[in-house]
């Protein structure tokens, strides 16, 4: 599914080199995470897949599903199937969240030549998808995260992650500044939409997260690179032990 | 249930900016010209001329005489330079002050007889098929069934109104909705009454120059105690090469009447500038109430600034009577330069003016755009909600009084002004004048400047909307209390017209 091979970047207006040869491979149906201390590399590398602006890819490839993400536009990549869940998502003052997500939805649909979905159909879509979510339907109506609590701001990333059905999905750090029951609630939704076909790569700092979304590999991450892989024992021993020994390790 | 049908509304218009801004593709929509035979006056400006549209329009004596003096006001008054726009100096003598379909000369009796090339114009405005018929004069089309809903139309093609609809339905209502050289000639009393109450002839350079040349332009009465039965709407168009368009429009709401007023304005795409300068004014009387809305697209002249319509007009409200109101909404996105401020006059007490704006300038246009709250009467209120968007090289200005009198006890003014940025040349320029000359007055202004950020456009595309559906939407969300001011069939044109005139405004 997701394939990264010796990916290299670095910032586009300066000499700095943040991914110095990423090599991961993502399957379908698969949760991956990936830790790291700050500075890591791990934001750079959702937004480099994603096609956010100001990174220059140096060397390396990404392909999901056999085709090449690295020269597509971000719009484009997320027509291929591609999902990023904002660490801190953006607000959009007078733009309603329901009309955001419809016209995300159809110009998704349009992208692969599929028929748009109908004002009625889409409501009836989102109005389920809010619920098994938990979400108020209030929110649908409110400006798009503006003024959203932390906890509501991130569901809010998962509600438009479950109507966007992405092949491929991506949480930067989707866990910071929420309390225990705020992510256990967005654990919940993305366990929700967890099935055969879709792979995730979840980026978290702790291992808490991934108590509730139960990864099959957990990578850790440093300075530009994937030093160490296993199973989900491994984010247990980042949370005793913290990063140091593994870094002295591999070193 | 009923709130969150409306929602499934709201979720159509949206839907249907997008599709037409892909449609659409770039290129301003309305920018053809219309091959028809025109009848010209000679070029330039003298006293033969300004007595030729007077005969033109077949006007009794005391306007032709009114229109004279006109004149010889204008001939002492200079061009305003106090505002913040820039453009090379006009030659007065090189325009063409009266220009009309020759079609026109003599009424058609069927649509065979219409010059298609009329019929044409009008359907490219998205004019309906009756409305078109009536438009272009055809006897009896008044009869024809009629589609949808109801918006009684009145079309000025360069310097002429070649129609208005629904004569019939609205004269039932006492409503008189006319050509002004219709209004000269059939309710002269009315007329002669209100013409140059509001803006006097020696208002201005180029109200005083309107009020020498206008050619035409639409006349609203509305009796007391009389709510018009539909929305009445102009269109204006500016075709012929080199001609400048000088409409004028009064509209009279007599004692607790109500009407909703449209206008839209489109030109050919042209390089060589031209000129528009048209007055409004608007007589609220006692209890009575007028919403006049504008979607003003002229011809904004190319990407590099060739070309364009210089729009200078002069609009006024007089809330004469106690508790009258005045709602001004305007979505300008067209013109190279526009240098336009509809006020209100609030001298009735418990009179109440409201202005909601969205001026949009891209490429290389200029705007120069706000209101004038004159506050005379006690317990008067007033409020101002200004969008200004600036993209490309543009410099967008808001600039706005609010006056408040020593005899307006009590009233208020609430003063909003958003500007939006999009890019790093253009720029945006609030200048707010307030003067208050009573302690019990109380007035409110706030202002804001913002970016369109790359996060915002990236959160967007990283849903699957391109760059300019995303431009579209970050604008749209900017603008939305104003669009909600507007009437439903304009606010989805206005959204439509936002995103349009900001394509390519970025990368």
């Amino acid at each position: 599914m997701l394939n990264i091979k010796n990916l290299h970047v670095q910032l586009e207006d300066e000499d700095k080199q943040i991914l110095k040869g990423v090599d991961l491979t993502v399957e379908a149906g698969k949760v991956h995470a990936i830790m790291g201390p700050n500075g890591s590399g791990k934001s750079t590398l959702s937004y480099v897949l994603s096609g956010k602006g100001g990174y220059e890819v140096t060397d390396g490839s990404a392909t999901l599903d056999g085709e090449s993400l690295l020269e597509l536009e971000a719009e484009e990549r997320a027509a291929a199937g591609l999902f990023l869940a904002f660490q801190y998502p953006v607000e959009i003052p007078g733009v309603g969240n329901m009309t955001f997500l419809r016209t995300a939805v159809n110009a998704q649909r349009k992208a692969r030549g599929e028929d748009e979905m109908s004002a009625a159909e889409f409501l009836k879509e989102v109005r389920a998808t809010a619920k098994s979510l938990k979400i108020d339907a209030d929110m649908l109506k409110r400006p798009v995260n503006v003024g959203f609590s932390g906890g509501e701001k991130k569901r809010n990333e998962i509600l438009q992650m479950a109507m966007l059905s992405p092949k491929m999905c991506i949480l930067d750090e989707t866990d910071s500044g929420l309390d225990v029951d705020a992510m256990k609630l967005v654990a919940e939704g993305v366990n929700a939409l967890r099935d055969e076909n879709r792979g995730f790569l979840v980026i978290t700092h702790y291992q808490r997260l991934l108590d509730h979304i139960k990864p099959d590999v957990v990578h850790i991450m440093a300075n530009g690179r994937i030093i160490k892989s296993g199973g989900p024992e491994l984010a247990l021993e980042v949370e005793n032990n913290g990063y140091a020994d593994i870094l002295a390790e591999v070193e | 249930m009923a709130a969150l049908d409306q929602t499934q509304v709201k979720e159509g218009i949206d839907q249907e900016t997008v599709d037409t801004v892909r449609e659409v593709g770039g290129a301003y929509k309305y920018g053809w010209e219309t091959e028809i035979e025109m009848e010209y006056a000679p070029k330039g400006l003298s006293p033969d001329i300004v007595r030729l549209i007077s005969e033109k329009n077949e006007e009794p004596e005391w306007m032709t005489e009114w229109r004279l003096q006109a004149y010889e006001r204008w001939l002492t008054k200079e061009e305003p330079n106090w505002a913040m726009v820039d453009y090379p100096e006009i030659d007065f003598q090189d325009q063409y002050y009266y220009a009309r379909p020759k079609s026109m000369e003599v009424k058609p009796k069927s649509l065979d007889e219409v010059d298609p090339k009329l019929l044409e114009t009008y359907k490219k405005l998205g004019i309906p098929l009756k409305e078109q018929m009536i438009l272009a004069g055809v006897e009896g089309a008044e009869d024809a069934p009629a589609e949808g809903r109801k918006v009684a139309v009145d079309a000025v093609f360069d310097s002429v109104s070649v129609g208005t609809t629904f004569q019939a339905e609205l004269k039932a209502a006492g409503v008189i909705f006319c050509s002004i050289s219709e209004a000269i000639r059939e309710h002269p009393e009315l007329v002669k009454k209100y013409l140059g109450t509001v803006v006097p002839v020696s208002d201005n350079f180029y109200a005083t120059l309107n009020s020498a040349v206008f050619s035409d332009g639409s006349f609203v009465y509305v009796p007391p105690g009389v709510r018009c039965p539909m929305e009445l709407s102009t269109y204006f168009r500016i075709n012929a090469e080199n001609t400048g368009q000088f409409e004028r429009t009064l509209i009279i709401a007599d004692k607790g009447s109500y009407v909703s007023y449209l206008e839209g304005c489109t030109a050919p795409a042209r390089d060589i500038a031209q000129l528009h300068a048209a007055v409004v004014e608007i007589i609220v009387e006692e209890d009575a109430e007028v919403k006049y809305s504008t979607v003003q697209n002229w011809y904004p002249g190319d990407e590099n600034g060739k070309g364009g319509i210089y729009n200078f007009v002069t609009k006024r409200a007089d809330c004469r009577g106690d508790r009258s109101k005045i709602m001004w909404t305007q979505v300008e996105t067209g013109s190279a330069v526009t240098w336009k401020y509809p006020s209100c006059i609030l001298r009735g007490n418990e009179s109440q003016g409201e202005f909601y704006s969205i001026a949009i300038a891209n490429n290389y246009q200029q705007a120069d755009t706000g209101t004038k709250m004159v506050h005379l009467g006690k317990n008067t209120k007033s409020r101002i909600v200004s969008k200004g968007i600036s993209a490309g090289h543009a410099q967008n200005t808001y600039r706005g009084l609010v006056s408040m009198h020593p005899k307006a006890k009590n009233a208020r003014n609430y003063t909003q002004c958003d500007s939006l940025l999009i890019g790093n040349k253009c720029g945006a320029h609030t200048v707010p004048y307030i003067e208050v000359k009573n302690n019990s007055a109380r007035v409110e202004h706030e202002a804001t400047t913002s970016k369109v950020d790359d996060e915002q456009l990236f959160y967007c595309r990283s849903r699957g909307m391109d760059e300019e559906e995303a431009v579209a939407l970050v604008v749209n969300g900017f603008c939305k209390d104003v669009l909600q001011a507007l009437p439903m069939e304009f606010a989805m044109e206005a959204q439509q017209l936002v995103a349009i005139s900001l394509e390519g405004s970025v990368g």
